[in-house]
């Protein structure tokens, strides 16, 4: 089958170009890392992130065919009609809007800014229990499609919002997370998260496309999560 | 959080729902329009004139321009902080945008102030 990958080496090259190779997968419905694994063997001198290849650290988000996803959870059979069969070639490009460290290595930094500033850590200020704060099942319910989130960026640079206000946007990664502790009965930030989002930029930048939903690897829903900070922000202003 | 001095109302929360609001006033007076147009279908300058000079609709007709000004703001806002920012345009994007901003804010205020003129003018 062939695949095309984006090649750039900033200290080699004067431009980003689209490499070709032919790689035999034995008519095997190889996950896109495999793949990638091949193609290393070719080429050493193409570049990417994997650790735990199976869809648990996120390393290895990358724009598959035009979608993003995660190389090492996706089979050829689902990147689209003909990959597998090497009717058509598997492109891989890195993730979109993320500066380009190397092929398909991008720069993170913008995405870690976003999470940081929504604190995403418990913030309780009454003195700890002896063992732990306790939760009861329905408070902890709430938690469910929010605390999965594995930070692998798939969602936030399939955002336009994302790409055209990066440092302004905080993206769905981050929103959802940020949802994640409002939900949380053992957080006592709520006033003061809430205050961080109600400007025109960092929340309300979501025009609810849905990009992330329909790129989220592990089948988390942020347009959900930030429609319910939405209410919570329309609550306390209203 | 992010401060912006041209957004329209105090904070995100108000322009959304400014924008949700004006949606629904737009909405409303296009369709009650539409049911006037076609309950009347066939109606000459007179009959025009008299139910767009009486005073409900005059009323409406103000909603209806301080609606589409505030909407027309809020929307071209997002479009401009979104596609005229310093990744598109480079150092001169402040700039730019400013500019167009100014346009679209002089244009707007001109047309509510005409359509007001028109509305209450009586002419």
């Amino acid at each position: 089958m062939k695949v095309s990958i984006y090649r750039y080496n900033p200290e080699l090259d004067n431009e980003p170009y689209m490499k070709e190779y032919d790689i035999d997968t034995q008519g095997k419905d190889l996950m896109v890392l495999d793949v990638l694994a091949l193609v290393k063997e070719q080429d050493p001198s193409m570049g990417y992130r994997r650790s735990c290849r199976e869809g648990v650290c996120g390393s290895d988000g990358m724009n598959i065919n035009g979608k993003n996803g995660l190389a090492c959870i996706t089979p050829l059979s689902e990147v689209a009609p003909g990959v597998l069969e090497g009717r058509k070639p598997l492109i891989l490009r890195p993730l979109p809007g993320l500066p380009v460290i190397r092929d398909l290595v991008v720069d993170m930094t913008m995405f870690y800014n976003q999470y940081e500033k929504v604190q995403p850590f418990l913030q309780n200020n009454t003195p700890a229990p002896a063992i732990e704060r306790l939760q009861s099942p329905e408070d902890r319910a709430k938690l469910d499609g929010l605390y999965e989130c594995i930070l692998c960026a798939c969602c936030s640079t399939s955002c336009p919002s994302f790409w055209w206000n990066p440092e302004k946007f905080l993206g769905p990664a981050a929103l959802l997370q940020s949802y994640r502790f409002l939900a949380d009965s053992r957080d006592q930030a709520t006033e003061d998260r809430l205050g961080n989002l109600d400007d025109p930029f960092s929340l309300f930048r979501c025009h609810g496309i849905m990009n992330c939903v329909s790129v989220c690897p592990k089948g988390l829903n942020p347009t959900r999560a930030i429609g319910h900070i939405r209410s919570m922000l329309l609550e306390r202003a209203v | 959080m992010v401060t912006s001095v041209t957004s329209f109302g105090k904070n995100g929360v108000s322009d959304w729902l400014i924008q949700r609001v004006t949606a629904v006033i737009i909405g409303v007076y296009f369709v009650g329009l539409m049911g006037w147009l076609m309950a009347n279908s066939g109606f000459d300058y007179a009959t025009w004139k008299g139910f767009m000079g009486s005073l409900p609709m005059q009323i409406a007709n103000t909603l209806m321009m301080f609606s589409v000004a505030a909407h027309t703001w809020i929307g071209l806002w997002g479009v401009t902080t979104d596609y005229l920012t310093s990744l598109q345009l480079g150092g001169s994007a402040t700039g730019i945008r400013l500019l167009v901003q100014a346009v679209i804010i002089l244009l707007t205020l001109v047309y509510l102030l005409w359509g007001l003129v028109m509305i209450w003018g009586g002419a």
